[in-house]
């Protein structure tokens, strides 16, 4: 049997600062967030993947950090819900959220705006079925969801206003 | 008057902490020295624990303690329920294994991987007996429940239902059941659990009702209640399930006082299925009658839900069918059957959402036997005052719901054959139904405080189970206190503040609102009065009743030009501050109304005639609830609530193997809530309504209201849509091929 406590050394980047930290062989880079780094923005829904609840983006993937063994990000930029907000300014999508009510009691909330923060990534102008499709893997009890597919497109809205805003000005 | 912040769509107060991930829920809170626990549960659904071997599980190394059975401390009221809310919990008192998944090992260890691995390694040896969880091989030996105090009671009959079912022109017998569902909010049961010495115990738990939980801790451990002090600053959505003291929290308890450490419980999400409660399953018999135009002569709902061997919990399905139409000759009961299984709870809108289920559909079932149309037959039998009460209603609002609800939704285009209206391929069809829900109040109290630097703090104990309570009591204190919501900071989910109820049964608004409200308006009335009769100042000398507050001003009516504001008028008199507790009862004017909020649900399907899929494409719901305090939150109240009975109409259901008692639907692959794609495009009409006599504030609560009345009127759309009736949840694909 493997010694379950012999600790290895695990270096990698969260929200843009390298750290060290020694985790247990199996241990779930969920736990490593939450416990050792008391990064407890992401939640854990299920621990098997369905809830999407513990998302978190590796690498500019988006994934859910229960399923991923911490030794397996070695060397990975992680960017978790702490990292999302530029100081104390938040991004559209946060921002969104807050006004137009996704979030409810919260827990589904940090893998939400990081399932929407890496879609409008990839895709700014996301039509209504894409927010649903992007955002399939995150499930939510209290909001009926319709008030989170809003928020995102608005958010989508005040990026693209601020870009034809910033285009007029040059 | 300061402009009211109440009905304004505020965002919620604590809006940033949870779009940052810094919402701090129970199992996050930093604890020096915690140890995490991991529970054991029992793979068979009844019987004896004939051994129990601990020892490859204590030799891993971090762990402090493997409690069983065989050493767990006793913990004698375990098995004693007082308040409606407790349970029987299953805190390893014995060797008895009572359903699939109880307790029966806790380890504690020094990290969680530790903790979990080690609870892998606890092997259980059982003398298994036989376990039933169908309800059909017990219903024999139903039986009525005990009548609770203060709660309705288990049968009611009015008027003379055979003699009137002997002449009715149209009837409809039917039998309607529900599923077992499981609450599943998102964030798992998590406690924290701190014993300082023998006597002193912090639980950080994730709860509904902080002073409930205690209230029985302390009982349970023998503890002064002072002493056992509960924070719940967060929660991740409860509907139900987390307003009663599970195993869980007592064996953290328990662990926390063996090994001396604070000690960290989350339980896993296959665990939710197994001991903190669920909706239990129904079987209801209805008989409706009218007469030739509809009108209503009997009505018969005959409920018997599922319960644990060891406990009673009914669920109330029959209540509503009491109260909702004006007929004259009504007969319900409710009867238990004990099964090996947990026992069940409260469940978003308990009695009402499984009730309306059955009642709903039976109307609309008697409307094709009357070829009426399903929104005249309710309008036709529309009751202006309670009829089983016998009171007036304190407001109703009702008739509006209906025909707003259905302007909005285009109910005048449907065609009244079913299997008549088609987009493409798909069938289309229209269903309709009433919501419901009594508006509550309890006892409550809250304390307002004006400090020197002229800004709030407001405290009531209460919890925000995401519903809003931050938000809301934040607008009602600024508006009672004359200030802007800025300077007013609104704490709760502490059992060192104010003793409030538990958040269920759609009563916070209503209790904790009150109190809020009134502790607020005396801290202002304080103030008015120190300005006119204290020490100097610009409004001595007037009467109170020619002072307003504005913004945390004091100012003439006569000549605004005469003010005082907060800080000057503390300053003055010398103080650093001014507060109020208030410890709010029920309302008097309550006692000679029926209080309930009202709605009407207007639902559209598409289904796929081949494949029996079924898409809920529209959805109109209008609801009159009182004041909408904040129209923000509360129309997530509604969407939230509406999309919990689109669950329950088509996808939730935990299946129990039958040969086992187990549960084999253990996770959120196999049990299935609605997600993203399931959700239909929502339309929520908040009818206005003033009621002067529900409470303080005038609101009715929204938080349960949602759900009821959405089962049936889906399942009334897809008989529209293909002239089948499904009278049994949920609709699944093969209940319409
Ligand atoms: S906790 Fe990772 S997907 Fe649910
Ligand atoms: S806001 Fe509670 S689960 Fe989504």
């Amino acid at each position: 049997m493997v010694d379950a406590s012999l600790k290895r050394p695990l270096s990698f980047d969260v929200n843009g600062k390298t750290v060290n930290v020694d985790v247990a062989p199996m241990a779930r880079l969920l736990d490593v967030l939450r416990e050792d780094l008391h990064l407890t923005g992401a939640k854990e829904g299920c621990g098997e993947g369905e809830c999407g609840a513990c998302a978190v983006i590796v690498d500019d993937k988006l994934v859910n950090s229960c399923l991923i063994p911490a030794l397996q990000a070695r060397g990975a930029s992680v960017r978790t819900i702490e990292g999302v907000a530029k100081g104390d300014v938040l991004h559209d999508v946060q921002k969104a959220f807050l006004t137009w009510g996704g979030a409810q009691c919260g827990i589904c909330t940090p893998g939400m705006v990081l399932a929407a923060v890496s879609l409008l990534e990839k895709n700014p102008k996301p039509t209504e079925q894409d927010v649903r499709v992007a955002l399939a893997g995150n499930l939510c009890r209290c909001t009926g969801y319709m008030k989170i597919f809003e928020s995102v497109l608005k958010a989508c809205e005040t990026a693209m206003a601020r870009e034809s805003a910033s285009e007029a000005a040059r | 008057m300061t402009a009211s912040s109440v009905g304004k769509p505020l965002d919620r107060v604590d809006g940033r902490l949870k779009v940052t991930g810094t919402a701090t829920f129970s199992a996050e809170v930093a604890v020096a020295n915690v140890a995490h626990a991991v529970i054991v549960g029992a793979t068979i659904s009844k019987g004896k624990i004939t051994a129990l071997d601990v020892g490859e599980a204590q030799r891993v190394p971090g762990v402090v303690a493997v409690l069983t059975h065989l050493n767990a401390a006793k913990v004698p009221g375990a098995d004693k329920p007082t308040e409606m809310t407790d349970k029987v919990v299953q805190v390893l008192q014995n060797d008895a294994v009572l359903y699939d998944g109880q307790p029966i090992a806790l380890v504690v260890a020094d990290t969680l991987e530790h903790a979990s691995h080690a609870a892998s390694l606890v092997k259980a040896t059982y003398a298994a007996e036989a376990a039933i969880c169908e309800m059909d091989k017990e219903i024999g030996a139903g039986f009525a429940p005990k009548a609770a105090p203060g709660r309705p009671p288990p049968d009611s009959n009015r008027g003379d239902i055979d003699a009137a079912l002997a002449t009715a022109f149209a009837r409809v017998d039917a039998t309607y059941t529900t599923p077992c569902e499981n609450h599943n909010p998102l964030e798992m049961h998590a406690t924290i659990a701190v014993f300082q010495g023998e006597d002193h115990l912090t639980l950080y738990d994730a709860t509904q009702g902080i002073f409930g939980l205690r209230k029985r801790i302390s009982k349970a451990f023998d503890l002064k209640p002072e002493n056992v002090r509960v924070i719940s600053h967060f929660v991740g959505g409860g509907f139900g399930s987390k307003g009663s003291a599970w195993s869980h929290v007592f064996l953290a308890a328990m662990a926390s006082r063996a090994t001396g450490r604070a000690v960290k419980l989350s339980i896993t999400r296959q665990q939710m299925f197994a001991f903190v409660g669920y909706r239990p399953q129904t079987i209801q018999q209805v008989t409706a009658a009218a007469s030739k135009d509809g009108t209503l002569v009997a009505l018969r709902h005959e409920v018997t839900s599922a319960t644990s061997r060891f406990d009673t919990f009914a669920e109330p399905s029959a209540n509503v069918t009491r109260m909702l139409y004006a007929c004259p000759n009504v007969k319900t009961s409710h009867r238990l059957v004990r099964l090996d299984v947990a026992t069940p709870t409260f469940t978003r809108a308990p009695g009402e959402a499984s009730g309306s289920f059955a009642l709903e559909s039976a109307l609309d079932e008697l409307s094709y036997s009357l070829k009426m149309d399903p929104l005249a037959l309710r309008l036709k039998n529309y009751a202006e005052t309670d009829p089983d009460e016998k009171k007036p209603f304190s407001s109703k609002t009702l008739r509006d719901c209906y025909t707003q609800g259905a302007a909005k939704f285009g109910w005048s285009k449907r065609k009244p054959e079913p299997r008549s209206m088609r987009d493409g391929n798909w069938l289309v069809g229209f269903g309709m139904a009433t919501a419901t829900y009594p508006s509550r109040q309890s006892a409550a109290s809250a304390l307002a405080r004006v400090k020197k630097d002229g800004s709030a703090q407001v405290l009531a104990g209460s919890q925000d189970i995401g519903t809003g309570t931050y938000t809301i009591m934040t607008q009602i204190a600024a508006d009672a206190l004359g200030m802007s919501v800025e300077r007013v900071h609104f704490d709760l989910g502490d059992t060192t503040f104010p003793e409030t109820p538990v958040s269920g049964g759609s009563q916070t608004a209503s209790s904790v609102g009150s109190a809020v409200k009134r502790a607020g308006m005396a801290v202002r009335t304080k103030l008015i009065d120190l300005a006119v009769k204290g020490k100097g100042g610009p409004l001595n000398g007037m009467s109170a009743e020619q002072v307003d507050a504005e913004a945390g001003v004091l100012v003439s009516k006569q000549d605004r030009t005469k003010s005082d504001s907060y800080e000057a008028v503390l300053a003055r008199n010398g103080l650093d501050q001014i507060e109020e507790k208030i410890d709010e009862k029920e309302k008097a004017e309550r006692k000679d109304h029926s209080t309930h909020a009202f709605g009407a649900h207007f639902i559209e399907v598409k289904v796929d005639p081949d494949f029996g899929e079924v898409r809920v494409s529209r959805v109109v719901s209008a609801f009159a609830a009182g004041k909408i305090l904040n129209r923000k939150t509360a129309r997530s109240q509604f969407i939230g609530g509406i999309v919990w009975g689109l669950g329950l109409a088509l996808h939730e259901h935990t299946e129990r193997d039958p040969r086992t008692s187990r549960v084999v639907t253990k996770d959120l692959a196999d049990y299935h809530v609605p997600v993203h794609a399931d959700v239909p495009d929502m339309d929520i009409v908040m009818v206005d309504e003033v009621d002067p006599y529900v409470n303080e504030i005038g609101a009715k609560g929204v938080g349960e209201i949602g759900i009821v009345g959405v089962g049936a009127a889906i399942a009334n759309a897809v008989y529209h849509a293909t002239g089948k009736r499904v009278r049994s949840l949920p609709i699944t694909l093969d209940k319409l091929l």
